[in-house]
Order: structure tokens, then sequence, then C-alpha cells
């Protein structure tokens, strides 16, 4: 059992929710509300990058580090405690929550009704994400991915655009339908075997004792009641439905934030939960899983190219490309060899570079839509002189997203299909195939939106302005730095990914060793 | 008659004698300011009764002080299972009292019985949850029931009128059904005592027909039933809507929290110590009942404008939440004999609902005194109009919901794990499934005071007194999700106490 009391975690964590105290409480002026709010943000985004540079991914090193644990709940029955940890699978997704945190909030400057309001949900949501990547007791854990569901909704329901209304309406149901069958696992979970915990690391670490200990409901259902909770958060076909209307309706700041850290929690808990409590489960379904990621990969590729609103088309292209989040898990069914960590190393680099390409797309369109006031493709065309910085950034941010070499796109998806190649060859040919297609409609949209001839309409349109360039500069820089040197990342990735991956090779070689010695 | 035993009921003699003197009192001054006053301080005596009796059963480190020659025994325990809900009982009329300060400007000239009355059903909690006998649970329930059907009637409107006699006649017609089934189970046990009873049942016990006999089948079914009136549980919930819209509001958080909690523990206690011989009997019977109760009540709500209303369906689902712990007793697994998380779960679930109903009805007193309705729409702008209270009662609906950090989220949790422990997980699916269909309506109440604008922009009045009591039970809302260990312990101790109860 990990022990201790850090504390930085703890400070990274509730900064921003008290940051949203003080405002609501203090604050007089728009002005105080977000001076406060930034600050807070820079102060948070400095914590992660602080926890991400002293994460030691060296040999011997704890795998777990900068530990919280305070007893939380303890009777007869029940027991929980308040434990904040990162390992290399989550100190990368800090940083990035941090990252867009901060970006988000600067984006939402020009937001002029209820500011008040406005960044006191902000930045609790920043809390909650924060939470749901920092623990590791499964209690807490859930508290933290409910904790998301309020201020999310109001976000999109009242500074959002359209349907508004229906849409948050809508994210709410099908998340709390994902909590529900999360909650029953988790108390599936906790009551199973003889250890009585929701403490993840003891879990893990203990996988084979949970199916010897007597399961109060069968191993496979647990596997996926979680596997439906993160799916749809993910998310991936066909509960993905919530996603376009979300994403178009939300404002910009929500939608970064959505698109860039609250998906994410999706493919963290598969990776956290579905393989590192089910090493034995993810094998057996691998072939299920990824069937489901390539049908995403494909299926969203082919409508995001007849959409003609920019951020829908956006939002369809996240659920082809977190398909690929799918796909990295299946290459765990590899049989006959030491599984590697390569293909789950490229869906957790999924989870990072898809964050911050899909936050600099959204803020992006934020921007065009702010200053045309449309963002229907075809009403759009020529801005790239109008507002050269944006275009620049826009076309980063699109050309990384089809995975051109040398931006980090690229490195998440050449790792994904390296890793699943081996055991699923075909499906991972057809998802490169729909790979192909994002080539097809980010050039289309680049086209349409930035190039072709001048329109008289936008000639008086103003380029970024140096708040709303900062975020751009930060996601930019994230994006090349990763695809120029992806081993910044991937070591991390790979300190936190290879003792579950040693886990699954040991299952395996139980197995045959027992066939093939005796 | 000794005098021990007058101490024995000390409490519950205690908080008669005050309703009594808040009518005299009422009687010969005229001073109205003073009578809530009166009955707050005055709910201190049987308080510090019951402190005293807590006193002496950990000096005496037995389970519960019973005389053994005394015209009590057997009908009446006072145990910590007794005292635990004596203290809720009392706790939740006092914050009640304070909650009435405002609204008792309604009722002219009924201030004083409209506070005598709310003490007499609170008499009759406190002999509830201690009574271990037949006769005595009937005279407790009707003690219990009649003032409440007064209050309910005390506006003196068309809608509250409608209320009480509507309360009036369904609790006559329950009353007449489970007097009925103790009938029955009397003729079969030849004992009104649950000690009896449960004596007689474990002696004759034919295994092929349910509950071992038709007589007890009928007298069980009948008697549960009976029970569902109080706790507003299927199939007697037809009243709850209708008497929540109707009845003046604060009698309408008395009635859905402390009614509540003493008929859950008269269920449990009746159920746990009386016929514990054919469990797996009433399991079923019981775990139908909550499923029912979930299903309709979360369906209902879903149409409803009214808050009250809606408030009244949801109660008749949290009912049947609570429901599912009653029947999660069941001791399947090979070692243990009855689990205590299912009993616990209810006790601490009761804690939790009450924290959370409480504020609900606490901010739409002071919101419904202010703007003169209880229509949904009405709320709009609340937001803007009063954020504290607006802000209290988004806490309460959430909490309803079951969103962390709330006490409800984490009583789900544990009532959820105790079904699934003792092989009731489709019931567990049933309550997580009307989970998720709450949402839409609490959240909707919560969209209509965020969201909608409106051109009333007069703030929400709230004197000190109903301030305090909103205060409290939201911060215990707040309390007891993030620290739910401290209730959880004391629900997990005092079921304990219940005969046949504790092995896990």
């Amino acid at each position: 059992m990990i022990t201790g009391f850090n504390g930085i975690l703890s400070v990274t964590v509730f900064l921003p929710a008290l940051a949203a105290l003080l405002i609501w409480l203090v604050a007089k002026s728009d002005r105080q509300v977000r001076l406060i709010a930034v600050t807070a943000g820079l102060c948070d985004l400095v914590l992660a990058a602080v926890v991400f540079a002293l994460f030691n991914k060296g040999d011997g090193a704890d795998r777990f580090q900068f530990v919280d644990r305070i007893d939380w709940i303890n009777t007869d029955t029940f027991n929980a405690s308040y434990l904040l940890s990162v390992d290399g699978l989550s100190a990368p997704l800090v940083l990035l929550t941090g990252l867009l945190g901060f970006c988000a909030l600067l984006a939402s400057f020009h937001i002029q009704t209820r500011i008040k309001e406005y960044f006191v949900w902000l930045l609790v949501l920043q809390t909650a994400v924060m939470g749901v990547f920092t623990s590791l007791d499964l209690l807490l854990f859930f508290l933290f991915w409910e904790l998301e569901l309020i201020p999310m909704y109001m976000l999109i329901s009242v500074w959002g655009s359209g349907k508004k209304e229906y849409s948050a309406m809508k994210f709410l149901i099908f998340t709390i339908l994902g909590s529900a069958a999360m909650l029953v696992a988790l108390v599936g979970i906790f009551l199973s075997g003889d250890l009585k915990t929701f403490d993840m690391v003891l879990l893990s670490e203990s996988s084979n004792r949970l199916v010897a200990g007597g399961m109060v409901l069968p191993i496979s259902m647990l596997f996926w009641l979680f596997f439906i909770a993160f799916a749809i958060k993910l998310p991936a076909w066909p509960v993905h439905t919530w996603l376009p209307d979300a994403h178009t309706d939300a404002p910009t700041a929500a939608s970064v934030m959505l698109a860039g850290v609250m998906l994410k929690m999706g493919g963290y808990g598969l990776l956290r939960i579905n393989v590192g409590l089910f090493p034995d489960q993810v094998k057996i379904f691998a072939g299920a899983i990824v069937a489901l990621g390539v049908i995403s990969i494909i299926y969203g590729a082919i409508v995001t190219l007849k959409q003609t609103d920019l951020k829908r088309l956006i939002a369809y292209s996240s659920v082809s490309h977190m398909g690929l989040v799918l796909l990295g898990i299946g290459s765990v069914a590899v049989s006959g060899e030491r599984i590697s960590s390569v293909g789950l190393n490229g869906a957790a680099m999924q989870l990072f570079t898809h964050g911050t390409i899909t936050g600099l797309l959204f803020l992006c369109v934020g921007l065009i839509y702010d200053k045309a006031h449309t963002r229907y493709i075809p009403d759009l065309g020529g801005l790239a002189n109008r507002m050269p910085f944006v275009a620049i950034a826009f076309l980063i941010a699109g050309l990384a997203s089809l995975g051109l070499p040398g931006l980090s796109g690229f490195v998440s998806e050449i790792l994904v299909f390296l890793g699943t190649f081996a055991a699923f060859p075909w499906p991972t040919i057809l998802a490169v195939l729909g790979i192909v297609l994002a080539a097809g409609y980010i050039l289309w949209m680049m086209q349409r939106t930035l190039f072709g001839p001048d329109l008289p309409r936008f000639s008086t349109l103003s380029d970024a302005s140096l708040v709303e360039a900062v975020p751009l500069v930060l996601l930019i820089i994230s994006i090349v730095v990763v695809g120029v040197y992806p081993a910044i990342l991937t070591t991390v990735f790979e300190s936190g990914l290879n003792p579950m991956v040693e886990v699954m090779n040991g299952l395996t070689n139980d197995i045959s060793g027992t066939l093939i010695t005796r | 008659m000794t005098s021990y035993d007058i101490y024995l009921i000390a409490p519950q003699l205690a908080t008669a004698a005050i309703a009594l003197m808040v009518i005299i009192f009422d009687l010969f001054f005229k001073k109205n300011k003073l009578l809530p006053v009166i009955a707050f301080v005055g709910l201190s005596i049987p308080t510090a009764f019951s402190l005293m009796q807590l006193n002496d059963l950990i000096v005496s480190d037995s389970s519960g002080l019973v005389p053994r020659s005394s015209v009590f025994y057997g009908s009446l325990m006072v145990d910590q299972f007794s005292l635990f809900f004596n203290f809720v009982v009392l706790i939740v009329t006092g914050l009640v009292i304070l909650s009435s300060n405002d609204y008792i400007s309604r009722m002219n000239n009924h201030r004083a019985e409209y506070f005598g009355l709310m003490l007499l059903s609170a008499t009759g909690m406190l002999l509830l949850v201690g009574a271990t006998e037949l006769i005595t649970i009937y005279i407790a329930l009707e003690l219990t029931t009649l003032p409440l059907v007064a209050l309910a009637a005390m506006l003196l409107t068309a809608k509250s009128t409608e209320a009480g006699m509507k309360f009036l006649v369904i609790g006559a017609l329950s009353s007449a059904v489970m007097l009925y089934g103790m009938t029955l189970i009397f003729g079969f046990t030849g004992s009104t005592t649950l000690a009896g009873i449960s004596e007689a049942l474990s002696v004759s016990h034919y295994s092929d027909i349910p509950f071992g006999s038709y007589a007890l089948l009928v007298g069980m079914l009948l008697l549960v039933v009976g029970f569902g009136f109080k706790l507003s549980a299927v199939p007697y919930q037809m009243w709850v809507p209708d008497v929540y819209e109707g009845a003046p509001t604060p009698a309408v958080a008395f009635l859905s929290v402390a009614s509540k909690a003493a008929a859950f523990a008269l269920v449990l206690r009746v159920l746990c110590s009386g016929f514990i011989e054919v469990q797996p009997e009433w399991t079923i019977l019981i775990a139908c009942l909550a499923a029912a109760s979930m299903t309709i009540g979360n369906l209902a709500a879903l149409v409803q404008n009214n808050i009250k209303r809606l408030l009244g369906y949801s109660t008749i689902a949290h009912a049947g939440y609570i429901l599912i712990g009653i029947a999660a007793i069941g001791g399947n697994s090979s070692e243990s004999l009855f689990s205590h998380m299912g009993p616990s779960s209810v006790l601490f679930y009761l804690v939790a609902y009450a924290a959370a109903n409480l504020t609900a009805l606490f901010s739409i007193i002071a919101i419904g005194h202010n703007i003169n309705s209880d229509q949904i729409d009405d709320y709009s702008g609340m937001f803007r109009r009063s954020p504290l209270i607006a802000l209290a009662l988004v806490l309460s609906l959430i909490a309803l919901i079951g969103v962390p950090p709330t006490g409800i989220f984490m009583a789900k949790i544990h009532i959820f794990a105790s079904a699934i422990d003792n092989h009731l997980t489709w019931l567990a699916v049933v309550g997580v499934v009307n989970s998720v269909i709450s949402v839409y309506y609490y959240v909707r109440v919560i969209r209509v005071m965020f969201l909608s604008q409106t051109e009333v922009q007069s703030k929400i009045r709230i004197s000190w007194a109903p301030g305090i009591a909103l205060i409290s039970t939201s911060l215990m809302t707040l309390l007891i999700g993030i620290l739910p260990g401290v209730i959880l312990n004391l629900a997990e101790d005092t079921v304990k106490v219940l005969p046949n109860i504790g092995f896990w």
C-alpha cells in the first residue's frame, strides 16, 4: 500500500476550485474576475509542469509518485481513501489539463454575459478533470468524474449557441448513463475478492486475487460496464452522438476543455482501469475493442467528410481520431510473443497529442467565428489574407491532425499502427485508410476557409490580439516539440504502461509455462 | 408501573407535554411570537431525556433498557436503535419549527394548534421507533398520522382541505388493512409481541407454502402493504402528490422526513425482530415494492410542473431506494447469518435524505413565501434574484439525484453495494437506471432557475430562523457527502442491536 502526503497534487487539483470560490465571494469587477482566474490558471499550469518535470521515470524509481493519502471512510463494511498520485500514464495528462485549462481561460476573455459565473464553472471543471487524472481510489475517481457534469452542463446551456439546452441535456444524459454503469461496476469490484478496497494500486497488483476471492458479478460484466462508461466519454461508435451536438453548441473554451481533456478522461479510464485492472479480460475482448475502434475511425471520417459546420467537422474528426485509442489498446492481443507497450503507448500519446491539436483547432475556429460570425464553410474564404496568424495556427493544427511527420499527431498514429499491426493486421490497414480520409477533410476545410479569393464582407477582420495569440502559441509549441522530440512524452508514458504490460506477460507465461514444462 | 417505566418513556411524555403547553399558552396569552420559541426550546427536554437514556445505555453496557417486570414489557424498547431515531425525529422537528417562523403568518388563528399538532405527531414517532408490540405499533401509528391529517388541512384552502381529506381516507384504509393483517398474524402465532411472534415462527415452519402458512402469507402481505402508506411506497403512494401539493410546506417537510424515518425504523424492527424466520419470503415482497416505488415515482415525476408535487413523486422514488436496503438483508453467504450492510445503509440513507430533502423544502418555503407560487416556471431567473437560496436548492436537487459530493451519493453507493452483495443485482440495476431517469426532472428545475431570465428582480427575503435551518441542512448535506464515515459508523453500530443482525 502506498502512503505519504506530499501535498503538491492536492494543491494542483484544488487550486482552481479555490480560485472559483475566491471569485464568487470576493471579486467585484469583471477585471478582477479575469485576473484571479488567469492567475490561478497560470499557477496551475506551472504546478502541473513542475509535477511533470520532477516526475522520475528512471529505472528503479517508484511507479507512483507525489502520493497524497488520507484515510477517508473507514467502517466495518466500507473503506475508501483520499489517494492522489501520478504515474507515467497520468503525469503527462496532468500537464495537458494544466495547459488546456490555461488556454481555455485565456480564450474566454470575449465572454460578455454573466462573466463571474462563467469563470467559476470553468475553474470547477478544471478541478474535476485534474482530480480524475490523479485519483487512484475508485470512489474518489468516480466523485471527480461526476463533479465535472454540472459545470459542463452549465457552460453549454448558458453560454452556448444554437440548440444549446438540448445539447447540454443530451450530454448530461449520455454521461450519467455511463456513470450509472460505472457505479455498478465499481461497487462490484469493491465487493469482489478478499480485499474490500477501492484502492486501484492494490487492485491492479492483485488482479489474480480478484478472481480467486470470488466475484459477486462476472468479471467480464464488470469489464464491460467500465468499458461502456469510458466509451461514451471517449466517445466511440455507436455512443458518440452526444459529441457533435455538445461541441457545436458549446462556447469556445468549453469545446477546448471538452475535446482537449474531457474526452481524454475516457481514454485514460480505459487504460487505467480496463487495461490496468482487467489484464486478462482486455486480452480476451481485444477483438471487439479493435472492431469498435476501426468502425469509429472509418465511420467518423466518412461522416466528417460531409460536414459544413467547422465545429461539427472537428467534432466528428474527434470521433475518428479517438478510435485510434481503442485500436492501440487492441495491441495487447498479440499471441505467441511478449506483448510490448508500443500500442498502448500510442494510445496514450494519442490522448495527449489529440488534446493539444484539437484544442488548437477549436481555439482557431472560435476566433474565426467570433470575428466572421459564421462557421458555415461555404460562407467562408480568403481568411489567410485577413488574419494570417490565426491562419498559420489553424494550418499547423490541421496538418498535425492529418498526421504530417514532424508534428505530434504523426507520432501517436505511427505508434498505434506499429503496435497493433502484429495482432490485427487487416483492421490496422483499414484504420490507416480511415486516417487517409483525414487528409481529405482537413485539406478541403483549410482550402475553403483560409484560401481562395478575398471576400469583401471579411475585409474588416482583424488578426488575433495578444491575449488571443498566447494560447495559440503555447499549443503550437507543444505540437512541434512533441513532433520533433517525441521521447519527451513516450518515455514517461512507457514508465507508466510497462508495469501493466508486465502483468499481462506474466499471465501469459503462467499459462504457457504450465503447459509446456509440465 | 414504576417510576423507572415513566423514565423510559420520558422523551415521549415530555414532547406531548410541550404540545399541550403550547396550546394552553395560546389560550391565556396572545403573544403569537413566543409560540415557536416555546416549541423549539421545549424540545430540549425530550432531547435531554434521550441523552440521559443514551448515557445509561452506555454505562449499563447492555443492548437495551427494558424492565422485565412492567406493563411495558415486550411492548417498548429503549435501545441504541430507538435512541438513534429519537434524535433524528427531534432534530428534524426542531428544524421544521425554525423554518415555520415566516410561514405561520398564513395561519392566523391556528398557530398554537399548528405547533401543538406537530409535536403530538412527533410524540407518536418517538413511540413508533421503540414499539415492539403490534397494538402499541398501531396506536403509535395513529398518533403519528392523525395530527398530520389536521396539519395538512390547516391552510383551509380548497387544495389544502382536499389534501387533508385524501390523507385521512387513505390513511384509514391502510390502517384497516394493516389491522386485519395484524389480526391474522396474531391468530397464527398467538402473540402480539415481536419476540413472541419470532418464537412461534421458529417452531412451526412449513416449507412448501410461502411464509409457512396461508394465514401468515395474507397477514404479512396486508401488514407490509399497510406500512407502505407510512413509507409513501407503492401501493399506497397515491395520496403523496396531492398532500404534498396542498399541505403547508413546513408540514410537508415534517411529513416527508420525520414520518418517513420513523416508519422505516418501524419496518426494520418489525421485519428483523419479528419475522426473521421468514426472511427469504418477505425479501422478495420488499424487493418488488422497492422496484415498483422507484419506477412509478420517477416516471410520474417527469411530467410535473409544481415543485411540491415533483418532490412528492421524488419521495416515492426515494422510499423505493431505501427499501432496497431492507430487502438486502438476506445472508446467503455461507459463514454469515444476516448482513448489517443493508440495514445500516437504510439508516445512513435516511439521514442523508433528511438533510437533502429538508434543504429542498426549506428553500421552497422561503421562495414560495415570497412569490406565492410553487410552479416551476415561476422559479425562472431565481439564481439572479437570490443566489444563496437558489444555490441551496440546487445543492439539494443535485443531492437528490445522487451526484457527489453529497450525502445521498454515498448512501446510494452503499445501498446498491448491499443489494449486489446480497444477490439482488437486478434490484441494484433497477435503482441505478432509475437514478438516471431522475436526472431529467431534477435538472429541469435547476435549468429554469439558472437559465431563464425574468423581469421580476425583487430579492427573496428570509428571516434569521428559517435561514439558520436552511444553512444547517445545506451544510449537513455537504458534510455527510464529504465525511460519510461518522454517520456510517454510527449506523453500523446502531443496527447491530437489532436481534439477528450484525454478522458479516
